[in-house]
């Protein structure tokens, strides 16, 4: 059974002078599901969030908002997201609830919805306090928040959010992203850009790795890195010159997918740990093989991350901007 | 057309919002012109200018009309920053992504920087008329001089703007705005006369669609209908051709910038 499709993106590309921001982009987002577009900086993330939002023109192929083309039917499509900008797209001189009464306005509600819209947000991200104060006093967990009432002005079906957890604190990212969970519960469907593993980890349903304008890779998190091979057993040896007689007797072993022989010990990829842990330690006694240290962990989206562009996130170290 | 004109009464409002929470910004803009321009210039000058090449009673009378035409200059020329600060911050591509008509913030800005300037002309008369100066064609001539000064507006506001979107950082846009101005003020009749001018100024000062105003708004304040009438005709024909290039030219930079 497939499930129902929000946004079809179909071999997208978009040049800018001659440098191309985005290449072949291909995929599908499903109602109701958090999808994250994660990658360094100038990846394409933004170009392609821009796309969907219709405030650029692909160069060619094309993206379907519910059947809606983002450039033939910009207009339509408009009614039906909402839009968090990176930080600051915010008026300093108005207060919260004059920015949402502009967007009120501008997504045409009467003033009976607007009137009864507005103080439900207010409540809904706790702004309710401050909502009278000007914007430049908010900080910036507050303001985030003020997006994201803006965002959800419109009652959208989909709502996009671009890098919504940059440069916050600890405790407000968290907020963030229980306000996110929150989007999805009331069936909303969110696309958001972000650098950060952890955070595409554990808020994303599904996310496409982009590096240099292209898909890496697709896919629940915990698909891809159940698809980099099993979890990996690190063995470090007392006695090196056992190594190889040890690698052999393990890789006869059950629930073993690779063994790979490192300066000190062992490298190895199991399919379940329950069963390969003791097997390969019991391989170990009976070849009174000593073993120093073991370590095991289960694969990261940083690994992932590697395993599909070679290289990892954080050698690009997150900025405010994003082309 | 319900939707278009609930559009831009908001964000008309937010400009004006904005406007009413920089108290200081909206006094130094108001007070600016007057105080420099007409109280000190124009009655610094009042015994060094040549009352029979100026041909008027008083220079401050000569200059009023100089000065409600810069006022309209730099009004018109800075038009455009609020719109550059939006795409810097983003707020403009937020304003963008929403189901309004591509034309309403732009023309919410119009709306608004014409509404400001003509307030402002009018205190500038008003105090004008403080220190003597009546314009001679009365309400009818005052209400021409709004006129004129709009359509000059008109066009200005849309350079300002066509640059607001084609810069690539606001140093570039401060630069050339600090660069147009005051060129734009010492080649123009605004404080002398064009006969009184060095040639190659005066020249100059013939090509400029300011030159052409002040002399239309300069003879309804001191001469009458008579004289002024002409000028306003031509003005007029000029000012029709001015902000349909540069409406022109600003709209190419929006649908470049915008998409």
């Amino acid at each position: 059974m497939s499930r129902p499709v929000a946004i079809d993106v179909s071999h997208l590309g978009k040049t800018y002078d001659k440098v191309r921001a985005v290449e072949d982009l291909s995929f599908q987002v499903y109602t109701g599901e958090i999808f994250g577009l994660l990658g360094p900086n100038g990846a394409g993330k933004s170009t392609t969030l821009r796309i969907l939002i219709t405030l650029l023109n692909p160069t060619s192929g094309s993206a379907r908002i519910f059947g809606l083309d983002s450039v033939k039917d910009a207009d339509r499509v408009r009614q039906t997201i909402g839009y968090v900008p990176q930080e600051r797209a915010i008026d300093r001189f108005l207060t919260g609830r004059e920015h949402l009464e502009l967007l009120a306005d501008l997504y045409h509600l009467s003033a009976d919805d607007a009137a009864k819209r507005i103080p439900q947000l207010l409540k809904l991200v706790e702004l309710e306090q401050q909502a009278d104060r000007p914007a430049k006093t908010y900080s910036g967990g507050m303001k985030r928040k003020l997006d994201i009432a803006c965002g959800l002005l419109p009652d959208p079906k989909i709502l996009f959010l671009d890098e919504p957890t940059l440069g916050l604190d600890v405790q407000s990212r968290l907020r963030i992203w229980d306000h996110v969970r929150a989007m999805r519960e009331r069936g909303i469907t969110v696309v958001m850009t972000t650098n950060y593993l952890d955070e595409a980890d554990r808020l994303c349903d599904r996310i496409a790795i982009i590096d240099g304008g292209r898909i890496k890779a697709l896919g629940a998190p915990n698909e891809l890195k159940v698809g980099l091979g099993g979890d990996l057993v690190s063995l470090t040896v007392r006695e090196h010159d056992r190594v190889e007689k040890l690698a052999a007797a393990i890789r006869d072993l059950p629930a073993i997918r690779a063994v790979a022989t490192t300066t000190n010990g062992l490298d190895i990829r199991v399919d379940s740990p329950e069963k390969a842990l003791p097997a390969i330690l019991d391989a170990a006694n009976r070849l009174t093989c000593q073993l120093e240290f073991i370590d095991y962990h289960r694969p990261r989206l940083d690994d992932v991350f590697i395993a599909h562009t070679g290289r990892s996130i954080k050698d690009d170290q997150p900025r405010a901007e994003d082309s | 057309m319900k939707e278009y004109s609930q559009e831009i009464r908001a964000l008309t409002m937010r400009w004006v919002r904005r406007l009413s929470r920089e108290k200081f910004s909206m006094l130094f803009t108001l007070v600016q012109p007057m105080l420099f321009w007409l109280i000190f210039f124009g009655n610094l000058f009042q015994r060094a200018a040549d009352l029979q090449v100026t041909q008027s009673s008083s220079y401050i009378s000569f200059l009023t009309a100089g000065v409600v035409v810069m006022t309209v200059l730099n009004n018109g020329l800075a038009g455009g920053v609020d719109l550059l600060f939006d795409k810097e911050n983003g707020f403009l591509e937020r304003l963008m992504s929403t189901p309004i008509h591509r034309t309403s913030v732009i023309l919410s800005r119009f709306i608004f920087v014409t509404t400001i300037t003509s307030l402002q002309v009018l205190v500038i008369l008003a105090v004008a008329w403080l220190f003597g100066v009546h314009p001679v064609t009365g309400l009818a001539g005052v209400a021409t001089i709004l006129l004129i000064g709009m359509m000059f507006g008109v066009g200005l506001t849309a350079i300002s703007m066509a640059m607001a979107f084609s810069v690539k950082s606001h140093g570039d846009f401060f630069s050339v705005l600090g660069f147009l101005s005051l060129p734009m003020i010492f080649l123009s009749s605004a404080l002398v006369p064009l006969a009184a001018m060095p040639g190659w100024m005066g020249f100059l000062a013939q090509f400029n669609p300011m030159t052409w105003a002040i002399d239309a708004v300069r003879p309804l304040i001191l001469q009458g209908w008579a004289e002024a009438l002409p000028h306003v005709g031509m003005v007029i024909g000029v000012m029709v051709l001015f902000d349909a290039l540069c409406l022109y030219g600003g709209a190419r930079a929006f649908r470049r910038a915008i998409g």
